[in-house]
């Protein structure tokens, strides 16, 4: 399995990606932890004629927290979010989804910012980022902008960011109240069958808000803000349950695929939403 | 074709240098540039684990890697962990306890264990199995490459005592 010839560049800073990106356009492509890309390619089912290595480009490997958000560099990897302390404290539910991403030695090489700017459906951090309301930073040769993870994803390996910008980090906003990152996958290492992230804020004895985002049940990641309002007002039981379930199975548009028929992944995708809503609400 | 480039890295110890095509993977480097046949091409999709190397400090699976991206870096093969003569404790192990059977993915499992142990120097039965769940094996049902992990985590750690 040997991918098609290409060029290879490691520019040492952003102003070198980007005169790349600009010289060579639709036939250049930036690496991170190639964990996604170089398989691709190797079933060159990636063409890439001039592929730019990030990895001497500075700037992009922290993990900064602050009163009220978190910002990650696009080059952290998996595992440094697993193994960094302070954002267990912040943002556990982070850690809880990497450590469901294939195994470790992918996990050392796949970067966050591979993760969420790649635009395969079977990722799990753009999901996860819907459900924080996580805001994306991308930075062209006319400057930066941010995108928010809710509106980032327009179709399988389709997004809001354009050929020539670099994703360079994604901020949260701290969040808040119980956490749950729950996945059904076939095997270690298999992308989900279905999986949902769930943060729910209590108050009283009751639901006060609550976020989820379904992952691999569309061509994108898929935010359900009707499946969170459901919860909102009540007491998480039974009753509040099905409603969720009934309005995430009316966003979600899976399809038949290895892992199964349309069936079958709508009952696993309400499964493991109660699972995930019974757990962050049990923390929250 | 695309033009070769000059890469340097360290491997076991040792300074190589030559001239590749971007699109040669590490693997094949190793195997087939370096002579360095420890590491195995199992699946070459980067599931099995029976590539994996070490790379300044992390397990990476070689056959996801292209040798241009690891210039500059020291890695690490099962030949530089132990020797016939000389075998790593974990060596021993599974050999004491039946790793192995076929033998295949026996370099991928015993460098990534290392590593393991580097982290975890004392780990559970849970942790070994989570940690060692990027490399495969379709002989011995992981119980006693299980039980290999843990007795060679014995022996290193009753070791490092003995030396404080
Ligand atoms: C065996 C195996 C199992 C896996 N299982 C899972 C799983 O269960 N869940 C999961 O989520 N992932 C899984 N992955 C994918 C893994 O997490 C990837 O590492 C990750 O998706 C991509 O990160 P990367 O840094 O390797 O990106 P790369 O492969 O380097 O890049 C992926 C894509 O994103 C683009 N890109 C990368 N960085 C940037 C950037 N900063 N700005 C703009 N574009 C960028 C690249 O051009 C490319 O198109 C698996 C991979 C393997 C090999």
């Amino acid at each position: 399995m040997i991918p098609a010839a290409f060029e290879y560049y490691r520019p040492k800073d952003m102003a070198g990606v980007l005169s790349l990106l600009e010289k060579h356009g639709d036939d250049a492509r930036v690496m991170a932890g190639g964990h996604s890309l170089i398989p691709m390619m190797k079933l060159r089912m990636a063409d890439v004629p001039h592929l730019i290595d990030l990895q001497d480009v500075g700037g992009m490997s922290d993990i900064e927290i602050s009163g009220d958000s978190i910002k990650i560099g696009a080059l952290v990897t998996q595992t440094k979010i697993i193994d960094h302390a302070g954002l267990a404290e912040a943002a556990p539910i982070l850690s809880e989804a990497a450590l469901q991403i294939a195994d470790p030695q992918v996990r050392y090489m796949g970067t966050v910012g591979g993760n969420v700017a790649n635009g395969d459906p079977g990722n799990d951090m753009p999901g996860l980022m819907q459900c924080l309301n996580a805001i994306f930073t991308v930075i062209g040769t006319d400057g930066e902008r941010q995108i928010a993870a809710r509106d980032f994803y327009e179709g399988a390996y389709a997004t809001a960011r354009e050929d020539d910008e670099v994703l360079t980090a994604v901020i949260i906003p701290m969040p808040k109240g119980g956490y749950a990152y729950e996945k059904q996958k076939r095997k270690i290492g298999d992308y989900a069958t279905a999986a949902a992230a769930v943060q729910i804020v209590s108050g009283g004895g009751a639901c006060v808000s609550a976020s989820i985002a379904m992952t691999n049940l569309s061509d994108v990641p898929v935010f359900s803000a009707d499946a969170g309002a459901a919860l909102v007002g009540t007491s998480v039981d039974e009753a509040a349950l099905k409603a969720a379930v009934t309005a995430m199975l009316g966003d979600i548009d899976p399809t038949e695929d290895n892992r199964g028929p349309v069936a079958f992944k709508n009952h696993v995708a309400g499964i493991i939403l109660r699972r995930a809503i019974a757990r962050a609400w049990s923390r929250a | 074709m695309s033009k070769k480039m000059h890469v340097k890295l360290k491997v076991n110890g040792k300074e190589e240098e030559f001239l590749a095509e971007p699109r040669e993977l590490l693997i094949y480097t190793l195997r087939e540039r370096l002579n360095i046949t420890g590491p195995h091409i199992g699946c070459e999709t980067s599931h099995c684990g029976a590539c994996t190397v070490t790379i300044d400090g992390k397990s990476v699976k070689s056959c996801t890697m292209f040798a241009v991206q690891a210039e500059g870096s020291e890695i690490t093969t099962i030949e530089g962990i132990g020797n016939p003569d000389d075998l790593h404790p974990l060596q021993t192990a599974f050999k004491e306890h039946h790793g192995l059977q076929c033998g295949y993915c026996t370099p991928g499992m015993i460098t990534r264990a290392t590593k393991l142990l580097e982290e975890t120097p004392n780990p559970t039965e849970e942790e070994i199995r989570f940690g060692m769940a990027g490399n495969l094996c379709r002989c011995t049902g992981y119980q006693n490459i299980v039980k290999s992990i843990q007795a060679a985590a014995a022996e290193m750690n009753a070791a490092k005592e003995a030396a404080e």
